[in-house]
């Protein structure tokens, strides 16, 4: 399945862009995902942290991914 | 919810609409924590800040926060304003209003709610330095 990835902040300059597309196997997990955009984009491992959230909640590393989800990578929060 | 106001915003936010909006006949004590630009970090001068936001999952986030602060504490309102964009020394990123009958749910709630909001809510600050701009606690 092609999923749409959502980057801000320093992962939106990592990826280049805002949004960037992915392929992944139907039964794709969180882990998955992530192991497949730092293959693509190595500086992601250099960050403090990061996490992934599945329509506006934090996703754990075994969730799975389905077509329709809006996902983002989120690197460590500095509001306020 | 009346007792609850979030606000991610582009504008300048405004004080006195947070102190006007959270003052209520029934509250004793109001708590207002006021987030300002400062002018250096660990030494080295700031030249301004810009904030960026998911905005549904920032407000979704917000929104938890003050849930919880309802469920944990006897508040009666709780108001979270947070800006976005470019943001200039002294300027205001983020105002924190409870109001309560005693003092000390106010007080620890607020804290709560502002610190809380700086590990969970998906929005991002970059410092600008005089030799170049860093995404603040990207990088260990």
């Amino acid at each position: 399945m092609k999923i749409n990835v959502l980057a801000f902040g320093v992962t939106k300059e990592i990826f280049g862009s805002g949004l960037v597309s992915l392929e992944l196997t139907n039964d794709a997990t969180i882990y998955n995902l992530k192991y497949a955009l730092e293959q693509q984009y190595p500086r992601l491992k250099q960050l403090a942290s990061y996490m992934v959230a599945v329509n506006n909640e934090y996703a754990l590393p075994g969730d799975t991914i389905h077509e329709r989800d809006e996902i983002a990578i989120i690197p460590p929060v500095s509001g306020g | 919810m009346s007792s609850t106001q979030i606000i991610l915003s582009a504008e300048t936010l405004n004080i006195q609409s947070c102190i006007s909006w959270i003052m209520s006949p029934e509250s004793g004590g109001i708590d207002v924590f006021i987030g300002t630009v400062r002018n250096a970090t660990k030494g080295k001068t700031v030249l301004k800040l810009d904030f960026e936001a998911y905005e549904p999952m920032a407000i979704s986030e917000m929104q938890k926060i003050a849930k919880q602060a309802f469920a944990q504490w006897p508040v009666q309102k709780v108001l979270i304003h947070h800006r976005t964009g470019e943001l200039q020394i002294g300027e205001v990123p983020v105002i924190i209003a409870v109001s309560a009958a005693h003092r000390d749910a106010a007080f620890d709630a607020c804290r709560y709610i502002i610190d809380t909001l700086k590990q969970t809510v998906p929005i991002w600050k970059k410092e600008a330095f005089e030799d170049g701009d860093v995404w603040v606690a990207a990088h260990p």
